[in-house]
């Protein structure tokens, strides 16, 4: 570290010259057997069922199925609630992963474990822990009452709530790695150019890790999207208020599979929409 | 701080500043850092408009140095004053200090422009007075086309000039300056060397830069300070360390034998043994010193040679060093000589040979250790 | 409880011990060819205690019905020794799902006809299924009952923070028939995706009341407090049980039916809170 090895250099204009001849290079190249197999089970393994659902899809009966003013109802709510689920994680979940990333405390790693953990509790469980602690009898939740009057299980915000339990971890770890991956002399850079280490985050890192932080937050967003076992535990189930897509689709399949099929298109569909749009719109600017 | 906003062509207006203090009076620190298996110990001082340059080999603790004097490595003991100020305590992004980094830093996603306007917008100033301020210096720097480029799409020459406009942008007192021609290309590097050195020139503060190339800290700085292994080895004017250098890294450097040992009047008894016969006249520690093209090589003893300085050697290893030949020698004294392709060729040098090996005495310098 | 838990795993491997008790039918029919194989479902109960059952019996049964199956799994395999009761306790649709997917299960008791029917629809019963138990809805409380609670109507009180099946699930489908019954308006702060969910609300003191299954709310013990209602009578479910089309062990999954609905079966199960049929 006293002398850090030269980095490659940043500028150099090396960057529009190699990269031509580098993508060149990648195309004209043929896929190895033993990646390109595997690669491809991996695909079809993946598209199949998605696949299958096109197929066995009730077409003739959708219309019927989708002229229903509760699909509309769930798809928006879904819409609503895993945007500000997103939004909510971005707001506490960047900060989350700097500080994961950036900065040294004892314990960290355990920390960061804990982080990571809703990714590995069953969501159900989730939900009840959501319960547990922002009830009405919850270990906060029962001074978020008695103080503010504010109760969260059975509302559109116990929702938001849940799915940002659910997906923020996706974000934090996202975000982490892209942070971990950024050069932090950058933010040494700028200050010594006079800016608070907040400045530097706000006006080097931030920038720079802008398109982990979208790649993470559109994990997020699907995630949320299609969150279904913390939500219906901590928020319950009731239309236009908590049911999202997902309850809807689970609940439809109780008694009328063809019904659960048609909004799981939907859901399909306008999640593909958002991801590639955002997409081309985000993630190639990097 | 906030004066320096208004000092946009200050570079070259030195005296006493707006607030009346005195003229500031360099840098005076003692910088140690201590790391467990690794400690930095090094006193630095410079005067105001004075270029220093730290040299030393890899791993010697420059860079660590650098980063003391920036504040992004905490000292563990010793001083940092800056123009009579203490600054050991002071946050980063308080230090009246500018650096250029080694690979520039360059915010990518910033134009030209807008790097260099960091600074003075960290420092206060408004949107537009920022950037006019960096529009000025980038003028200086003939970059005034490039103001709107991206770092990406500058060459490697300029990327460095925007680094130096951007560290000078804030008017810094103590302008630190990282391998700032390590990134560039042989052919860049002539130029951009020149250049640098223009512009060191017309700094009115302290100027540390940091290089383990010798050329560059000779033609840049005023003064050069040796670093090996975390405490300064040597330090002087440029001209007095290629003449009289102290240890080994630094007579490799400046490509010269160098020899310890006790002298009694024009001889030197070397720590090793043998003696080197100068011409200076000498008591006590002493240091000898001979360039390689000062030796003369022969296959056998030579009868008659006025060279009193004779030793038996052995060819250790050849190398072409541009159109000479360098041999690498082992034996009563281990040393390397430089010949022409011609001579080495006659001399049916290889490794493993015997060789006897001479030096006149008027090519030897020798000074106390 | 650590019974319970190794039942769980039990069924997770339900897929690959379904081999070794193919195997192990195969060795039966091999040793007792002559006794009953042409049975229909009217022999269901039809005493078979006279062959020597053995192999593996997989039991999908609806999750109210937990307690007492895994305590009558028990006695079977005392009363048989060498047969092992798998079981896979679920949502009846979830395990109606399964059965007419090919999963590969003994006997299946639902928790409703209507998804019994679905199972028999798609031709994957033995024979016509039968009632074992009814099971009758009970409003569950806070302990103790603070709210007050005597009626179907009190729950109406805007007050009360009140969870109910949704109406896809059959103690969903009860609940609105009871209400419909009465001529009742109620709306609950969640339509819950079943009857352990709408319960756990109340558990978890989230919720003031729940209406579920009466054997739910005597399984929760004191978490909860039960109430009756007259207009539950409206809307009492029936449990069918049936033996499988493709059940790999046919004789042992007739003798645990007839365990069912013997006189032991009944008393295991009135003690859980069901009524006999």
């Amino acid at each position: 570290m006293t002398e850090p090895a030269a980095k490659t250099p940043a500028p150099a204009g090396a960057d529009p010259v190699t990269a031509g001849p580098r993508r060149a290079r990648r195309r004209g190249r043929t896929v190895p057997v033993p990646l390109l197999v595997p690669a491809l089970v991996g695909l079809a393994f993946l598209l199949l069922p998605l696949l299958a659902l096109v197929i066995r899809a009730p077409w003739s009966g959708l219309p019927e199925q989708l002229s229903s003013p509760e699909v509309w109802q769930a798809l928006r709510l879904s819409l609503l609630c895993a945007t500000s689920a997103t939004a909510l994680s971005l707001l506490v979940g960047v900060p989350l992963a700097w500080l994961l990333a950036r900065t040294d405390f004892p314990g960290r790693g355990l920390v960061r474990a804990l982080v990571t953990l809703p990714l590995v509790l069953p969501p159900v469980v989730g939900g009840v822990a959501l319960l547990l602690a922002f009830g009405r009898n919850g270990v906060v939740g029962q001074w978020l009452e008695s103080w503010f009057g504010i109760t969260l299980p059975f509302t559109t915000t116990g929702v938001v709530l849940a799915e940002t339990f659910v997906a923020m971890p996706f974000l934090v770890v996202s975000v982490e790695g892209t942070l971990r991956a950024a050069d932090p002399r950058y933010e040494e850079a700028a200050t010594t150019l006079g800016a608070s280490r907040f400045t530097a985050f706000r006006r080097v890192t931030l920038p720079l890790i802008a398109p982990g932080i979208a790649a993470g937050a559109v994990l997020a967003w699907a995630r949320a999207l299609g969150e279904f076992g913390a939500t219906i535990t901590f928020a319950g189930n009731f239309p236009g208020r908590t049911q999202t897509m997902p309850l809807a689709v689970y609940l439809a399949l109780q008694n009328d599979p063809a019904a659960a099929i048609a909004l799981s298109l939907v859901l399909l569909a306008v999640s593909v929409a958002v991801l590639a749009g955002l997409r081309d719109r985000w993630m190639s600017a990097s | 701080m906030t004066e320096s906003a208004e000092r946009n062509a200050a570079m070259d207006s030195p005296g006493p500043d707006q607030d009346g203090h005195l003229p500031a009076d360099g840098l005076d620190a003692r910088l140690v850092v201590d790391r467990g298996s690794f400690r930095l110990d090094v006193a630095l001082t410079a005067a105001p408009g004075e270029v220093v340059a730290l040299l030393g080999p890899n791993g010697a603790g420059k860079t660590t140095a650098l980063r003391a004097l920036a504040g992004l490595v905490p000292l563990s003991d010793g001083h940092l004053r800056l123009d009579g100020a203490a600054l050991e305590r002071t946050p980063p992004e308080s230090r009246p200090v500018g650096v250029v980094f080694q690979d520039y830093l360059l915010f990518p996603h910033l134009t030209a422009l807008d790097n260099v306007a960091f600074g003075p917008r960290c420092r206060g100033a408004g949107r537009a007075q920022a950037r006019a301020q960096a529009a000025a210096w980038l003028d200086r720097m003939g970059l005034a086309d490039h103001a709107g480029a991206k770092p990406r799409r500058l060459s490697g020459g300029q990327a460095q000039r925007v680094a130096l406009a951007r560290a000078l942008a804030t008017h810094p007192r103590l302008l630190l300056l990282d391998e700032p021609l390590a990134a560039l290309d042989a052919r860049t590097r002539l130029e951009v060397r020149a250049q640098l050195r223009r512009h060191l020139a017309e700094f009115e503060a302290v100027a540390v830069l940091v290089t383990h190339d010798p050329l560059d800290a000779m033609v840049l700085a005023d003064r050069l300070v040796v670093v090996e292994d975390g405490a300064v080895v040597q330090e002087g004017g440029p001209a007095d360390i290629a003449r009289r250098p102290r240890t080994d890294y630094i007579a490799q450097l400046v490509g010269l034998n160098l020899y310890r040992g006790r002298a009694e009047g024009h001889t030197v008894r070397l720590d090793t043994g043998p003696a080197v016969t100068t011409t200076e006249d000498l008591a006590g520690p002493a240091f000898v010193a001979f360039p390689p093209s000062a030796v003369t090589l022969y296959d056998a003893r030579p009868a008659g040679s006025s060279a009193r300085n004779l030793w038996r050697c052995e060819v250790a290893g050849l190398e072409s060093h541009g159109d000479q030949i360098r041999v690498d020698l082992t034996g009563e004294l281990p040393l390397v000589a430089d010949l022409t392709t011609v001579a080495a060729a006659e001399l049916g040098l290889h490794p493993g040979a015997p060789v006897w090996a001479t030096v006149k005495a008027t090519q030897t310098h020798a000074y106390p250790a | 409880m650590t019974r319970s838990v190794h039942r769980t795993h039990r069924i997770r491997r339900t897929a690959r011990v379904a081999g070794a008790g193919a195997a192990a039918l195969l060795a039966l029919s091999a040793c007792s060819s002559s006794s009953d194989t042409d049975a229909d479902a009217d022999s269901a109960g039809a005493p078979s205690s006279s062959a020597k059952l053995s192999g593996q019996v997989t039991v999908f049964a609806a999750a109210s019905l937990k307690e007492s199956f895994t305590t009558l799994g028990e006695t079977f395999e005392k009363q048989h020794p060498g047969t092992e009761v798998t079981f896979n306790f679920a949502g009846s649709d979830t395990l109606a799902a399964s059965i007419t997917g090919g999963a590969p299960a003994d006997v299946f008791a639902s928790a409703s006809p209507k998804t019994m029917a679905t199972v028999t629809d798609a031709g994957a019963a033995a024979g016509t299924p039968v009632t074992f138990v009814r099971n009758q809805l009970e409003i569950a409380t806070l302990p103790g009952n603070p709210g007050h609670v005597s009626s179907l109507k009190d729950l109406t009180d805007s007050g009360l923070k009140v969870v109910l099946c949704d109406k896809t699930v059959p103690c969903g489908a009860a609940a609105q028939k009871a209400l419909d019954a009465s001529g009742l308006e109620l709306t609950p702060v969640s339509y819950e995706q079943d009857v352990k969910a709408a319960l756990t609300k109340v558990e978890l003191k989230e919720a003031d009341a729940a209406v579920v299954y009466k054997t739910d709310v005597k399984a929760a013990g004191d978490k909860v407090s039960g109430v009756d209602f007259p207009e539950s009578a409206e809307a009492v479910n029936d449990y069918p049980i049936t033996l499988l089309k493709d059940a790999p062990n046919t004789d042992a999954a007739k003798a645990f039916i007839e365990l069912v609905r013997s006189a032991e079966g009944q008393r295991v199960l009135t003690g859980a809170g069901f009524r006999t049929p």
